[in-house]
C-alpha cells in the first residue's frame, strides 16, 4: 500500500518529511531553550561580574553604569534572554506536573503572561535609566 | 482506576504480568527512583533550581524597576538585599544560579551526545556538584571582600 518500510503509522510520508509534530511547531521549543542557553552563559558571567563591580556603590553610580551603551544593551540582551530561557523552562514543569487538562493550559498562559510581563518590566527600567 | 484528567494518560495502560490492567505514572514519578542513586537526584535539582533561579529574575526586576523609579525606591532595594534575609537569599540563589548553569553545560555536553558512559556520568555529575560550591564560596567572598 506504502512505501514505508518502518513500523506502521498513521503519519502521512509528507507530515513524517515536515517533522513538525501533532503540535505543528516541531523541536522549536526544545531548541530555542538551548540557544538561549548558550547565550545566557556570557551574559550571565558578564552580570556576576558587573553586579560585583557594583557591590558598595551609591544610587548614582548604578545608574551611570546601567546607563552606558554597552552595559544597557547587554542587560536588554540578557533580560530576553533569561524571560525566554525562563518562560520555556516553566512551560516544560507544567506540562509534566499538572494533569488536569484547563488548569495546565491556564497555568503555562499564567507563566507566559507573567515573563512578558516582567521582560517588559526589567527593559522599561533600563531604557529610561539610559536615557534621562 | 480514577477517570483520567489528562489525554495522555491513554497511552499509559499497561498490563501487569497476570493481564490485569494497570495504570503507568505519569511524571513526577518520583517513587520509582532511589534517591541514593546521586544521578537521579542531579537531575531533579537541575529543574528545583531553575524553578528558583526564576524566583531570583523576579529580585533583578526589582532592583531595575527601583533604580528607574528613585532614589528612595532604590534605597529600599538596596536595604533588603543588605540585611540578614536578603543576603541568606542572595547566597541561596548564587548557589542555585550555580548549580543550574554548570549541570546545564552537562546537559549541553548530553545533548550533543557526550559523556554517556556510567563512569563519565557519575564524574561529571561529581564536578557539578564540586563546582556550584566552590564557585558560590567564591562569588560570595568576592562580595564580602568589595562589601
Amino acid at each position: 500500500m506504502s512505501a514505508s518500510t518502518g513500523p506502521r503509522s498513521l503519519r502521512t510520508p509528507l507530515g513524517r518529511v515536515r517533522g513538525l509534530g501533532s503540535a505543528k511547531a516541531g523541536t522549536r521549543h526544545w531548541w530555542l531553550q538551548r540557544v538561549t542557553s548558550l547565550a545566557l552563559l556570557p551574559l550571565m558571567l558578564w552580570f556576576v561580574v558587573a553586579a560585583l563591580s557594583l557591590v558598595g556603590a551609591d544610587y548614582a553610580e548604578v545608574r551611570a553604569f546601567v546607563a552606558a551603551p554597552l552595559h544597557a544593551v547587554l542587560l536588554l540582551l540578557l533580560i530576553g534572554a533569561l524571560f525566554h530561557h525562563m518562560a520555556a523552562g516553566l512551560q516544560v514543569v507544567a506540562e509534566d506536573y499538572i494533569r488536569h487538562e484547563a488548569l495546565r493550559l491556564g497555568t503555562i498562559l499564567l507563566i507566559k503572561a507573567a515573563c512578558v510581563l516582567l521582560a517588559a518590566i526589567a527593559a522599561f527600567s533600563v531604557l529610561r535609566v539610559a536615557f534621562t | 482506576m480514577s477517570e483520567p484528567q489528562d489525554p495522555r494518560q491513554a497511552f499509559f495502560i499497561g498490563r501487569r504480568s497476570d493481564g490485569t490492567a494497570v495504570q503507568r505514572p505519569l511524571s513526577p514519578h518520583l517513587q520509582v527512583y532511589d534517591m541514593l542513586q546521586v544521578t537521579s537526584l542531579l537531575s531533579i535539582l537541575h529543574r528545583i533550581t531553575g524553578v528558583l533561579w526564576s524566583a531570583g529574575a523576579l529580585l533583578l526586576v526589582w532592583w531595575l524597576a527601583a533604580l528607574a523609579s528613585g532614589e528612595a525606591a532604590f534605597a529600599l532595594v538596596q536595604g533588603f538585599l543588605g540585611s540578614f534575609a536578603g543576603v541568606i537569599l542572595l547566597f541561596g540563589l548564587t548557589a542555585a544560579a550555580w548549580y543550574h548553569t554548570l549541570a546545564g553545560i552537562r546537559h549541553l555536553a548530553w545533548d550533543a551526545g557526550w559523556g554517556f558512559s556510567l563512569p563519565e556520568v557519575r564524574r561529571s555529575g561529581l564536578a557539578v556538584v564540586a563546582g556550584t560550591v566552590v564557585l558560590t564560596l567564591l562569588t560570595f567572598a568576592a562580595a564580602l571582600i568589595l562589601w
